[in-house]
């Protein structure tokens, strides 16, 4: 199980943040395939945040392709991230670049500076509020049934666990 | 059950017949499973709106629908904690959770109550005279929540609370709303306190609704932009605007295609809620799901969202 962690003043939007954690935990092993995620309503007990906020990050995690939900049980992990071995041999390329950046004499600062500026380049960056505002006015309908699955789910969740022995 | 929690039409309240304009033609919806920020300056007219929601105080002019139904009629549905907290102050803790199971058969949620009191470690058999402020919103919190509200209607909640009970009773609402879908509407004059809970958001400004709607898609319908001093704002709506030296700043209603100079950027909550407080003869706006018969305030559409 994953505990989120938000930090309302670091710019990032709050789902986002979720959406991350939960990527970043995938990446460490903290969390592994047929993991549950921790339901809406254990997340937003700990960090008091909005419901929906929860719910949106589990959908965008979800168009991944990296959790499912399952009806009645809760949100569960379908695969993790990150190849170990393609993560080793990428790692060892960045450090030789960042010693030879070094050694060109840039400090952390430069470096992270213009890490970053490619970073931006080569990846999209995820803009929440731009994107697809026409249909943020007009999907309330589906948004709400969404919800309304998701509540169906948590209590049906609960009255699972309690019949479970185990 | 109705989709929509509240809905005000034309909705006025005077202080006496020849007092001031507490509120004045303010129209708006608020659908159903919202967490509605209720955000405006001292004396903008949020307490007495809730107030009007709660069924305590009659309007002078409109119509306010709750659930479905009038103010009274829905008020065995709605849970309302004043700002003033009132409770009797002879009564103890327990006794006072007593009081609110007899004075709702049929819907008190006893362990709802008890957990939300038991969160702060008050003693049962303490009498509420001798609680300090936080502890009696907390007490408060706790009758409010023991109802199991369709709507529950907080007048300043947290301004008693030190940050830690904030962020639990917080939480416990949150929970709540999860798991019952309960609508709530919250009102505070500090944004940064609601910016993370809230989805919805209602401004009061002068007696009158500013913006009513969707918090992403009340920004989404706007931008801050930097733009060379003389640039051409053109159809765009705007709420305000700021020249320094060379620079223009402002904060837009797009009403069309940005030209391609400009920085823009989509405006924080507290950022749009400011600039709207400090421009009060800018147009009002009401997304399209949280209008409702409005005089002064422009609807959204599609197209000027986009």
């Amino acid at each position: 199980m994953v505990e989120y962690r938000i930090d309302r003043h670091s710019g990032v939007a709050t789902y986002v943040q979720i959406v991350q954690q939960t990527k970043q935990a995938l990446r460490m092993g903290l969390l592994r395939p047929g993991d549950r995620l921790p339901t809406a309503r254990e997340v937003v007990e700990a960090t008091a945040i909005n419901p929906n906020t929860v719910l949106k990050a589990y959908r965008e995690l979800e168009r991944e392709g990296l959790v499912e939900a399952r009806r009645g049980l809760g949100t569960f992990v379908r695969r993790s991230l990150g190849a170990a071995t393609a993560d080793a041999a990428l790692r060892a390329e960045l450090e030789t670049w960042t010693d030879r950046a070094r050694e060109a004499g840039l400090d952390r600062e430069d470096v992270a500076a213009l890490f970053t500026a490619v970073l931006d380049q080569r990846f999209a960056v995820p803009d929440a509020h731009a994107a697809e505002p026409g249909t943020r006015v007009t999907a309330d309908g589906t948004r709400r049934d969404t919800e309304h699955t998701q509540h169906t789910q948590h209590t049906q969740h609960t009255a699972n666990s309690q019949g479970d022995p185990s | 059950m109705t989709d929509t929690a509240l809905r005000a039409e034309a909705l006025g309240k005077r202080f006496g017949r020849r007092g001031r304009w507490a509120l004045r033609e303010c129209g708006f919806r608020l659908p159903a499973g919202r967490v509605c920020a209720v955000v405006g300056p001292n004396g903008a007219g949020k307490s007495t709106l809730l107030a009007l929601a709660a069924g305590l105080l009659p309007p002078t002019e409109g119509r306010l629908t709750v659930l479905g139904t009038s103010p009274a009629q829905a008020r065995p549905r709605v849970g309302f904690v004043a700002q003033d907290k009132p409770l009797h102050p002879q009564l103890t803790v327990a006794e006072t959770l007593r009081m609110g199971a007899d004075l709702n058969p049929g819907r008190w949620d006893a362990a709802v109550a008890e957990r939300v009191v038991a969160g702060g470690a008050l003693d049962p058999e303490a009498r509420v005279r001798t609680l300090s402020g936080g502890q009696r919103t907390r007490v408060a919190l706790a009758l409010a929540l023991g109802k199991r509200p369709e709507l529950l209607l907080l007048d300043e909640p947290m301004a008693d609370l030190d940050p830690l009970a904030r962020h639990e009773l917080m939480g416990t609402l949150m929970a709540d709303a999860a798991q019952h879908g309960t609508t709530i509407a919250m009102s505070s004059h500090v944004v940064a306190e609601l910016e993370d809970s809230c989805d919805h958001l209602l401004l009061v400004g002068d007696g009158r609704v500013r913006l009513a709607g969707d918090i992403d898609d009340l920004r989404s319908a706007h931008r801050r932009i930097t733009a060379e001093a003389d640039a051409d704002l053109g159809p765009h709506t705007v709420v305000e605007s700021r020249t320094t030296g060379r620079q223009l700043t402002a904060l837009i209603r797009p009403a069309g295609p940005l030209a391609g100079d400009w920085r823009t950027s989509v405006p924080s909550l507290e950022e749009l809620v400011l600039a709207h407080l400090r421009s009060p003869g800018a147009p009002g706006l009401a997304t399209a799901e949280a209008a409702e018969s409005t005089g002064t305030t422009e609807a959204v559409t599609e197209e000027s969202a986009a």
